[in-house]
């Protein structure tokens, strides 16, 4: 009932020593997920939470199996850490840290992809799929196991979505923040794409918001590629153009990555597109219906 | 981050790429000595003073007090030179890209006129689309970009780098010979591309613009022009291009939030908001206009916000004198409903609270948070959801 990480995903923290790290992982532990490694450099031999904690994820890797990373690491290293996860043959890392330099992702996006990784953010929540398995930092009494799959730009209102389906009885196959960067490891188009090919999802529930193009690459692969039912929100109907709002890739540059330019498109892809943001869950309820 | 233009030729000359010989002032007498010193190396009476703000348009732009004057003027002579400088300094600059207040003029640079044979442009910018950097080139120097891509798209040529191999000098020559250029003009030309491309690599530029790039009558290659922005995220490791920001530039508000680690953005409404996320901070404006209300500003206390961060934020929103009402919207994750709760109740005993006050909360810790508000005697109503916090904000400032 997922995609990318289920009951047998296996954890590894890095940075697990921090104050989020470990903050963290006493969290993803309670919520179900088998968190197998830590990682902190000179802090190998220790445990946080009862994991044991390794120098290296090339160590941690090797005498756990860990197959899936979730970074904590500060800003300055958070491209290092990517390299160090991807070259030790973790196939999932999710990149929690905010405000890694772009030209870092630029550089380090494609290496981690070429060995096979699968990337999730920068600056993102995370990572969950209910029931079996939580890779973030969201709070996950919101969610409920079900058949509707969440991707989003943003963290709180990712969560404000996700609470909405569930008061509505609609649970979730698995929730993704793809991140609030200009570069990030997944974008829209993929996720849609994974969703699409996914047995248990049964509709896509997909929040955007101003800046960039994303959202308008979503909707031309949801018009060409999909058959399940796909809602949408756009954050920033109100944002001023020129103006980063608080994301780093939130940003109407040169009249580009407007809110209306991406409803009229997703709208145009045949999207049940949400006005407000207080409809999210009801839009996607709506898209369901429509195809009964 | 933005930088001005005379900076960041300043940086690109010592990646070499070739600039216009001149010099910044602050006073109309220094201007006079840049001039004078630019005249006696170039054998020259023939200058240019230029307004130096963070906006774009300056020629076309007119000051607000003397709206014969543009931000560009061609002058003869050191003394010409300091009379414009003297119209220019202190005063407030109107371009497309300021918006109707304008920018005040806290500098100009004092440059050679250069002959101009042929105006072309050069940039580079980061390609979202493919997570690349691309430089970009067109025979339209002189008009803004965004025009010439709406207008006549095949005039820009594009390259993108690889970054699994970063910037090759191929690069450039294919843009400079796809220009038209020939002979030494291609080849300056090819290496001006790729010192740009050397020093945005090397200082984690997210923006760069040589427009006009120039051909000069005598066969020289310059950037008359510059435009750069640097990536905030990056400047940990540039301490020196950090230390060129121009605070006065900046909304003392904004500029505040940024120093507590806040992200704030100054609007021209009347309610405030306090919220947690970029995106549910955005969708907050978004549901307080459809309610009826404008918001007064966009303010994400981030994730990891302590209790003394989100006092300062609610010091910032109440010293706006439009906000006639505050809508706080949070919905925990990492940032917790209590350490919010907290954070307000003491805002509110150290600065008071004259306006309204709805509160949202939701998320992790939201009992405890929900019991700080309601046992600390503060006059605030709660709301159910977003929507009706924004209803409940804009019917009480109405």
């Amino acid at each position: 009932m997922s995609i990318w990480c289920d009951k047998n995903t296996r954890l590894l923290v890095q940075n697990i020593t921090g104050r989020t790290g470990r903050f963290h992982t006493a969290r993803m532990i309670a919520d179900g997920t088998k968190v197998v490694a830590g990682s902190a450099p000179g802090k190998g031999g220790q445990a946080v939470e009862g994991v044991p904690v390794w120098n290296t994820v090339a160590e941690a890797v090797a005498e756990t199996d860990a197959n899936a990373s979730i970074i904590f690491v500060p800003a300055p290293g958070g491209a290092d850490a990517l390299l160090e996860a991807a070259f030790a043959g973790v196939e999932l890392i999710v990149v929690i840290t905010e405000g890694v330099p772009t030209l870092d992702m630029v550089r380090a996006l494609p290496v981690a992809r070429d060995l096979g990784a699968r990337v999730i953010g920068p600056n993102c929540p995370g990572i969950v799929s209910p029931g079996q398995c939580k890779i973030g930092i969201m709070p996950y009494y919101i969610h409920k196991p079900g058949s509707v799959g969440v991707i989003s730009r943003s963290g709180t209102l990712t969560y404000e979505a996700v609470d909405q389906l569930t008061r509505l009885g609609l649970g979730q196959s698995t929730c993704i923040g793809i991140g609030g960067d200009p570069v990030i490891g997944s974008p829209f188009v993929e996720v849609l794409a994974a969703f699409e090919d996914d047995p248990d999802t049964s509709a896509v529930l997909m929040i955007g918001e101003i800046g960039g193009s994303a959202e308008e690459e979503a909707a031309a692969f949801v018009a060409d590629e999909m058959t399940k039912p796909v809602a949408a929100f756009i954050a920033g109907q109100t944002a001023p153009p020129g103006k980063r709002m608080g994301h780093a890739g939130a940003i109407i540059a040169g009249g580009k990555g407007t809110a209306a330019d991406k409803i009229t498109a997703l709208r145009e892809a045949g999207i049940v597109v949400a006005q407000s943001p207080a409809e999210m869950g009801v839009a996607m309820k709506q898209a369901i219906e429509q195809r009964k | 981050m933005k930088i001005h233009e005379y900076q960041a030729k300043e940086i690109l000359q010592t990646f070499g790429v070739a600039i216009p010989m001149g010099g910044a002032a602050v006073t109309a007498s220094e201007a006079e000595t840049v001039a004078r010193m630019v005249i006696a190396e170039t054998g020259h009476e023939t200058l240019v003073v230029k307004a130096q703000i963070h906006a774009g348009g300056r020629g076309k732009g007119r000051f607000a007090a003397d709206p014969e004057l543009g931000g560009v003027q061609v002058v003869q002579g050191a003394a010409a030179a300091r009379q414009m400088a003297e119209r220019m300094l202190g005063q407030v600059l109107v371009t497309h890209q300021t918006g109707p207040e304008g920018k005040q003029v806290g500098r100009v640079l004092i440059e050679q006129g250069i002959d101009i044979a042929t105006e072309l442009y050069v940039g580079m910018v980061l390609d979202r689309a493919q997570g690349r950097v691309a430089i970009m080139a067109s025979t339209e120097g002189g008009t803004e970009i965004e025009e010439v891509a709406a207008k006549t798209p095949e005039k820009i040529q594009r390259v993108i780098i690889d970054p699994r191999y970063g910037f090759t000098p191929y690069l450039a020559r294919q843009l400079a010979y796809g220009l038209g250029l020939t002979g030494p003009a291609a080849k300056a030309a090819s290496a001006l591309i790729a010192s740009l491309a050397r020093a945005y690599q090397e200082l984690d530029f997210s923006l760069a613009e040589i427009n006009p790039l120039v051909v000069t009558t005598a066969g020289d290659v310059l950037a008359l022009d510059a435009k750069v922005n640097l990536d905030s995220n990056a400047l940990f490791r540039h301490p020196d291009i950090a230390a060129l920001r121009d605070e006065t530039e900046e909304d003392p508000a904004e500029l505040e939030g940024k120093k507590r680690g806040l992200s704030f953005i100054k609007l021209d409404g009347s309610i405030g908001c306090m919220v947690n996320g970029a995106g549910l901070a955005m969708s907050t404006m978004d549901i307080i206009k459809q309610a009826g209300g404008e918001p007064a500003n966009f303010l994400d206390v981030g994730g990891g916000a302590k209790a003394d961060q989100v006092a300062a934020a609610f010091k910032i929103i109440t010293s706006d004198p439009n906000v006639k009402g505050i809508f706080i919207n949070i919905f925990g994750g990492i940032m917790q409903c209590d350490v919010i709760a907290e954070g307000v109740v003491t805002a509110f005993r150290e600065v008071g609270l004259g306006v309204p006050l709805v509160v949202r909360l939701e998320g992790t810790n939201v009992e405890e948070g929900r019991r700080i508000l309601a046992d600390s005697g503060l006059d605030l109503v709660a709301a159910a959801d977003m929507a009706d916090g924004a209803q409940k904000i804009v019917e009480l400032t109405q």
